[in-house]
């Protein structure tokens, strides 16, 4: 009788597990997505960062993108040529031509030659300091120190100078964009690494008012525009601004007369600390 | 003594007033410069109507009132517009500014009235005439009067509620404004409660101001249905919906503005202003402003030319002492932090504030224990240790969710919580980022 009961069991067990078992083949073999497995295997060679500096919601969104053939494998920024050859094998497209992008800061102000008004006791992050007073800092464009962009980046690539100034280390920067948004002064932009010449300040004011609050501030002379290629510099809104979709004539001419040294031509790193000495492949001309 | 009627929550911050309450107002001299930013209220900037090298007299419009809420500016001395340019403004940043090189021993004369006379004008033109006036709300907010003075159509407003409260700590200018100008604040209600179209009026006032209660009940006039009502003495007395709550035990509902429940609330010193423009023809170019705090030698109440800059006031209050710390405008709960001693007082700056160290120690911040202190004081009853998490790993939406946008930044929380966490400048710092970010 118990042994009756357990077979019957057993049975009905069976019974039930071999029609769903039959169920879930038929819906599988009728409804079944064809997804192309190149997909799959890109995903395994992309970095996995989730980044989004390539313009898709992650990685796995760039594999697709890359087998419908909508992106080139260069357009990810956090892998090396090497890994960007593996992937345009694999897939056989050509790798493209990499565009390398660096976040650059607009400010040279770090504490030691910028005016401090007032010191901020508060919440330790620039978003919070931003609130109150502008933070303290004389400069009301300038960099706060509070290092909310080395909190953001996902790369490690930001570390705060000696000046509380955040340095961009780019070869690790992957162009994400994320330092960018962090900045409650938006003084990050991402620039192709190909420009060197920038303009690091956004102070509106002019002449003495600026350097009286910054010793590295635009005092708008305009003597990089007069030095500098035809047309390439204009003097607007108490800044030089460079016109950089005439980057090719760019040189570090415009740099040589700024009396503050707010226009500097960066080869690699910038807002070395100024006691660096400038080496072969970290050089940064400063007027 | 019975009650006194209350709102529910709210702080019993040291008050400090007895610094200046018993200050009359003076007449500061006029600064050699005044400077006057496009933007002293709230809504869009005013529109400049000037160029450097004009030469304007007191009370000559310099910038137009872009839009209905907007208001204009107008010089505060005759001058030389010495120059036009970014400035540094109360709110942290620099803003455009109007700088006049005041006139040495000019005749800051007596001149022709530039407002009419309200009392052969309509509802309309005199509403029109507090624009052209330049008059914003003085109690620190600096949104323009006349919007509140022209409710929608929709709307039917039966009580115009006078505040005055000043429950923040330190201020003295709306009391004095009552003991010395109590006339002037009842012409004040006479115009607005004809711009309204309206009977009723309530003032209602703090009971740490007997003196003022006494002269405003014995002042009041017979004709005009107005009552004086003393309130139990707590921040945030003067909020608007606070005041609402107790004096008529309205509740204006989150989102809405004191016009959904049929009031306007106006301070005490706007007030007085309206009916200061209309009895001398010059529009807003001064205001009263109280300067406080261990941190200035001689404190006291004054009347300051609009875009006087701190560094003059700070000089004709005797000076900092050597242990001044903080500068605010406003008052210590709600006021800003200012840095920057060339910040003119503007139109909304009810009172500059010098805190010594000994007033404000620096004070470190620790984690949130889950007392729950915050929950109780929040006058709105918000939740302020949950939106503090929210706000410090920056999750804005979510913040929306628990009602920030009922969150006035009255600073209940921060005085209360005993982590020193500095909770209602992370929701400052939160609406900020909202508001930087493009609609989506």
């Amino acid at each position: 009788m118990e042994l009756d009961a357990i077979i019957r069991s057993i049975l009905i067990l069976s019974g039930v597990c071999l029609i769903f078992g039959a169920l879930i083949a038929l819906v599988h073999g009728r409804f079944r997505v064809f997804e192309d497995p190149r997909i799959d295997a890109t995903v395994e060679l992309l970095p996995g960062t989730n980044c989004g500096a390539c313009g898709t919601p992650g990685c796995r969104a760039f594999a697709e993108a890359l087998v419908e053939g909508e992106h080139q494998p260069a357009d990810c920024t956090v892998m090396g040529p090497e890994e960007r050859e593996d992937v345009a094998e694999m897939l056989g497209v050509a790798a493209g031509e990499a565009n390398e992008r660096v976040a650059r800061l607009l400010c040279a102000g770090g504490n030691d030659v910028a005016v401090q008004n007032a010191e901020y006791r508060g919440f330790e992050t620039c978003k919070a300091a931003a609130t109150v007073a502008g933070g303290g800092k004389g400069c009301t464009w300038g960099c706060l120190g509070l290092a909310d962009c080395e909190a953001s980046c996902d790369f490690d690539a930001i570390t705060m100078n000696a000046a509380r100034l955040p340095r961009v280390d780019p070869v690790l920067c992957t162009a994400c964009g994320d330092c960018v948004d962090a900045c409650p002064k938006e003084l990050f932009v991402i620039m192709p690494a190909e420009q060197h010449l920038i303009v690091q300040c956004r102070s509106e004011l002019e002449g003495d008012e600026a350097e009286g609050l910054c010793e590295v501030a635009c005092n708008t002379c305009g003597k990089c525009a007069l030095d500098a290629e035809e047309g390439l510099i204009d003097m607007v809104n108490g800044l030089a601004v460079i016109d950089y979709t005439k980057n090719e004539i760019a040189s570090s001419a415009a740099t040589k007369r700024c009396p503050t040294g707010a226009i500097a031509w960066v080869d690699n790193v910038q807002l070395l600390d100024r006691t660096e000495p400038a080496t072969e492949d970290t050089a940064q001309t400063t007027g | 003594m019975p009650a006194k009627p209350t709102f529910r929550s709210g702080v019993h911050p040291d008050d400090a007033k007895e610094l200046t309450a018993a200050s009359p107002i003076r007449r500061l001299a006029f600064p050699s410069e005044v400077v006057l930013p496009l933007q002293q209220h709230t809504g869009a900037p005013a529109k400049l109507m000037v160029r450097v090298g004009d030469h304007v007299e007191r009370g000559d419009m310099i910038a137009s009132a872009q839009g209905f809420i907007s208001s204009p500016v107008h010089a505060s001395a005759s001058g030389t517009i010495r120059a036009i340019g970014p400035w540094p403004h109360p709110n942290g940043n620099f803003e455009t500014a109007v700088q006049i090189e005041v006139d040495r021993y000019s005749a800051q004369m007596p001149r022709r009235r530039l407002v009419p006379d309200w009392e052969e004008l309509s509802r309309e033109q005199t509403v029109a005439a507090v624009q052209d006036a330049g008059v914003v709300g003085l109690g620190g907010a600096a949104f323009p009067a006349h919007v509140k003075l022209s409710p929608p159509p929709d709307q039917v407003i039966d009580t115009l509620l006078v505040n005055g409260c000043e429950c923040e700590p330190y201020l003295t200018s709306d009391h004095r404004v009552m003991l010395e100008y109590s006339e002037r604040v009842y012409l004040g209600i006479r115009i607005m409660l004809h711009c309204l179209g309206i009977e009723r009026a309530i003032v209602g006032i703090e009971q740490n101001k007997p003196d003022a209660i006494e002269v405003m009940r014995s002042a009041a006039p017979a004709d005009l249905d107005i009552e004086v009502r003393t309130l139990e003495a707590k921040y945030p007395q003067g909020a608007e919906k606070m005041l609402i709550k107790a004096l008529l035990d309205r509740e204006v509902p989150s989102g809405g503005l004191p016009g959904k429940v049929g009031v306007v609330v106006q301070n005490v010193g706007s007030v007085a202003t309206v009916a200061e423009v209309f009895e001398t023809g010059l529009p807003l170019v001064e205001r009263i402003v109280t300067v406080t705090g261990h941190g200035v030698r001689k404190p006291g109440n004054w009347i300051v030319p609009v875009g006087t800059r701190l560094r003059d006031l700070v000089a004709e209050s005797g000076g900092l002492t050597d242990d001044a710390s903080e500068i605010i405008f406003g008052g210590p709960m709600m006021g800003i932090a200012v840095a920057n001693l060339d910040t003119p007082v503007l139109k909304g700056t009810s009172g500059v504030v010098v805190l010594s160290e000994s007033e404000a120690p620096p004070k470190e911040h620790y984690p949130c224990i889950r007392c729950g202190h915050c929950l109780e004081a929040c006058p709105v009853f918000l939740n302020p240790q949950r939106l503090g998490n929210l706000a410090m790993s920056e999750r804005w939406d979510e913040m929306v969710d628990h009602h920030l946008m009922d969150c006035m930044l009255c600073g209940c929380c921060s005085y209360v919580c005993p982590s020193n966490i500095p909770l209602s400048q992370l929701f400052g710092m939160a609406k900020t980022a909202l508001r930087r970010r493009p609609a989506a």
